[in-house]
């Protein structure tokens, strides 16, 4: 019996955004990533091809970090203090980007200074030739500080700049504006409050070419189902033609899944949940499959085994 | 899909007899189709008509159950795409799969392992559901042998799966009469004699086609046999080809109400071999519509996030998990214990009384009415705020069971402190950690005095 095969009229289709920029472009790196251009759903090429593959991006601190569970240093070893080294080992794990996330303290709790953060990209940009993201502490006004230090001491490079959020967003849009990198526009897994900052952001004349945005997520177990709704419904309004919600998704499983007591505990917690490094590692794995299929185009990972499987799912299904 | 009123008026008898309590047979059809009304008030009705009206009426994706002597798995039922739109039903039964190639005492190890398998989430007791046996080596006596052996260890509903017919009878004579397990794999060149074993056992079958046109194909002819339910396997083991596939025949079910692929989903992902990207492939199923994950590999600290998975994917997304407010006990408290205060969004709630309760350590604990949001979620939306909070430990009668007036509140609600003295003059209020796993400590470091 011929069955028919169903296929969707999209009428939009996803921003395409490049991160980093060569020499011939003004920067230094090696090579850039292009991610969105989708026209349909995550992975349905009978409908219509997806151009670019969705990015592994590997999160790196600019000093040992003081909260990362145990099996997290243990996989990276030494390397987590050097961030020039760090960002080395995840080139060699397989991250296509790095996303280097400054601390709000140095080792001796003192605030990190703007030269300490700029010092710390410095090494990351002359370690690695990949592209780079830069992510702030994640409070607004130590964000700013550090982020418009960075910003400038980089020029052209097109770094992928965040946390930027309704707090905060004109300071780092328009340092990044002035020297040529992109955003991570972050809100709290919300579609209006996402296609709303957009807004605000191309309001200050930042080109859409320019935003990747960040719809925030929690791990399985920890509101999973509430940023995976959020993604399906943003990625079905831009195929729809809703122009400000057409950016490609950034989104931290690492991030979530290593803050949980899943991974971080390994005493005293029940025996159904079996071996501790396995469970750590498949609840990032997860996580990050689960956010894939909603239509993510940058995950940032932590373990080095998580990049190996995720980049295994995404061969996978580009296979079209 | 559903029939029209209109639809439906040209199958009643349109006598306008009354006899229904309606003035009219339309105005009958229009309360049938708003389903205001059963189809049996009309004594008048057309057993032919009643066939046509049933089959419409019958879900576009069949409800199928498997059942063992004393439990079931019930999948299907579905009726959308995306869980925002409304949400997904029947959880998929993740089933664990033993081979009569196994040594029996492999086999029995793995059954009673994955049968006594137990985790809690949010209070939730979660297991698998269920075995598939499957007939590695063809011989019927080897099939039978690893059925009995199944069963010695777990009660739960079977998936039992077999090249051919006969083999697969030499299985099921094994079951007590009551049980209908899932049975398989019917293909192009088995599926008159497996649907011929199926109608007979009463028992769902699992339908293989290497085409979606193959697929529904077979289906429609074993439905001919007599047989109803049924279990669609795409025969797709990669990540592309069981998202394409499992997409589309829930669009046709849902869009087109196109029957011969409206039935629920069996995956396999345990062909990958290596068992992480059986695991990924898994999780995909889950997501993307399948009604059976059979995984190979049973691991507790793989089995454990796929059901945290599945529970977080298949929760209503319009009503979060919570727990009813008031004033809880943990580890029988006395009245000098320290009181917490935390908010009913269910994972909230059990983070941290887990953490209190695992600790040994006495204490109240105030579940304020935050609507069912986390800490953060719930003081960024205004539900958990100081008037909220005083406001619930009046209510609950607190200051009534206790001898010492203190409130430890969540460290990311730092900031209420203020207002809260304000709104409880006669407590102190103690800023407590900011994750619940560092309370153990902080109740025995900082509580101390
Ligand atoms: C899931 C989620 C949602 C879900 C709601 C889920 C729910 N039922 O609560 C949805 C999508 C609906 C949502 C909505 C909003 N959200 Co929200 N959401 C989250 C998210 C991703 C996870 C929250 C969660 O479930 N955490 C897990 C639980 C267990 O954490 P918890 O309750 O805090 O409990 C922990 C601790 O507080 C501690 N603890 C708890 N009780 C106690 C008690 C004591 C005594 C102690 C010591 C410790 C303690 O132990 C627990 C485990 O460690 C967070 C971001 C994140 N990744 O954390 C944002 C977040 C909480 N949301 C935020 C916001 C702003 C909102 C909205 C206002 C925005 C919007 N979208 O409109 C709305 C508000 C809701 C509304 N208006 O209806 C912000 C809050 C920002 C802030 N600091 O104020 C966050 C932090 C995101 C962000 N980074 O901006 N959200
Ligand atoms: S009982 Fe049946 S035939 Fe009579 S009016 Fe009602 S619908 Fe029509």
């Amino acid at each position: 019996m011929p069955v028919e095969i169903l296929k969707e009229t999209w009428t939009g289709a996803v921003q395409i955004v490049t991160l980093g920029a060569t020499p011939a472009e003004g920067g230094t790196r090696g090579r850039t990533v292009t991610v969105g251009g989708e026209r349909t759903l995550p992975f349905l090429h009978f409908e219509a091809p997806m151009p670019h593959r969705p990015a592994l991006a590997v999160e790196i601190k600019d000093r040992r970090p003081d909260d990362w569970s145990p099996v997290l240093l243990r996989a990276w070893g030494d390397v987590v203090d050097d961030p020039g080294a760090w960002a080395q080992a995840a080139a060699a794990a397989g991250a296509d980007l790095i996303l280097l996330a400054l601390s709000l303290t140095d080792a001796d709790g003192r605030p990190t200074t703007p030269a300490a953060a700029v010092a710390a990209v410095r090494k990351v940009l002359s370690a690695c030739s990949l592209p780079l993201a830069v992510f702030g502490p994640g409070q607004a006004d130590a964000d700013n500080e550090l982020l418009v230090a960075v910003a400038e001491a980089t020029k052209g490079e097109r770094l992928l700049l965040g946390i930027c959020e309704d707090k905060n967003y004109r300071t780092i849009v328009a340092t990044a504006l002035a020297n040529g990198h992109l955003v991570n526009a972050r809100t709290p897994m919300d579609v209006n409050l996402a296609k709303q900052l957009n807004i605000l952001i191309t309001d200050m004349g930042m080109p859409l070419d320019r935003i990747i945005m960040d719809p925030t997520t929690g791990a399985v177990g920890y509101g999973f189902e509430y940023g995976y709704s959020v993604m399906e419904r943003l990625r079905l309004a831009a195929l729809q033609g809703d122009r400000m919600t057409q950016l490609p998704m950034l989104v931290t499983p690492g991030f979530e899944a290593w803050k949980t007591k899943e991974a971080k505990v390994g005493n005293g917690v029940p025996a159904a949940w079996g071996d501790w490094e396995a469970r750590a590692i498949n609840w990032e794995t997860l996580t990050a499959l689960g956010l894939l299929e909603a239509g993510a185009d940058i995950l940032v990972l932590r373990h080095p085994e998580s990049v190996r499987r995720l980049r295994l799912a995404i061969e996978g299904l580009m296979k079209g | 899909m559903a029939l029209t009123g209109i639809q439906i008026y040209k199958l009643l008898p349109q006598t306008n007899c009354k006899d229904c309590g309606f003035p009219t047979c339309l105005a009958f059809a229009m309360k049938l189709a708003a389903k205001q009304v059963e189809l049996s008030a009309c004594p008048h009705v057309s057993e032919s008509a009643k066939a046509q009206l049933a089959e419409s009426a019958a879900p576009p994706v069949r409800l199928v159950t498997v059942r063992s002597d004393g439990a079931e798995v019930k999948v299907g039922n579905e009726v959308v795409l995306f869980r925002h739109e409304k949400t997904f039903y029947n959880r998929p039964g993740l089933i664990v799969r033993v081979g009569d190639d196994l040594a029996p005492s492999a086999l029995e190890a793995k059954v009673a392992a994955a049968d006594a398998y137990r985790v809690t989430y949010v209070g939730i007791d979660l297991g698998i559901d269920g075995f598939a046996v499957e007939s590695v080596k063809g011989d019927p006596a080897a099939f039978a042998a690893a059925v009995q052996a199944v069963r010695r260890h777990s009660r739960k509903p079977l998936v039992l799966t077999a090249p051919s017919a006969s083999v697969l009878g030499a299985g099921l004579e094994m079951l007590g009469a009551g049980e209908t397990p899932l049975l398989g794999v019917a293909t192009a060149d088995n599926w008159r004699d497996m649907a011929g074993l199926a109608q007979k056992a009463k028992s769902p079958l699992i339908v293989r086609g290497n085409t979606l046109d193959e697929l529904a194909t077979l289906t429609g002819q074993i439905k001919d046999m007599g047989v109803e339910d049924m279990v669609l396997d795409p025969a797709v083991r990669d990540f592309a080809g069981h998202l394409t596939l499992s997409t589309l025949i829930r669009r046709l079910a849902l869009k087109k109400n196109f029957r011969p692929l409206g039935y629920p989903l069996i995956a396999f992902p345990a062909a990958a071999g290596d068992p992480a990207v059986e695991l990924m492939l898994a999780a995909q199923a889950i997501l993307k519509y399948a009604g059976f994950v059979v995984i190979d590999h049973f691991a507790p600290e793989a089995v454990y996030p796929l059901l945290v998975l599945r529970q977080n994917i298949y929760t209503d997304p319009q009503k979060p998990i919570q727990v009813q407010p008031g004033l809880y006990e943990i580890n029988n408290p006395k009245p000098e214990d320290p009181v917490l205060v935390t908010t009913n969004f269910s994972i909230t709630y059990f983070s941290v009384a887990n953490e209190v309760e695992g600790s040994g350590l006495p204490a109240w604990l105030v579940v304020a009415d935050a609507e069912g949001m986390s800490v953060l979620t719930a003081w960024a939306a205004g539900k958990f705020d100081a008037e909220r909070i005083a406001k619930d430990v009046k209510r609950f009668g607190v200051a009534d069971r206790v001898s010492r007036r203190r409130l430890v509140i969540p460290g990311h609600v730092a900031v209420l402190s203020g207002e809260l003295e304000g709104e409880l003059p006669d407590w102190e209020i103690r800023v407590g950690p900011r994750e619940a796993v560092d309370l153990p400590r902080y109740m025995r470091e900082a509580l101390m005095n």
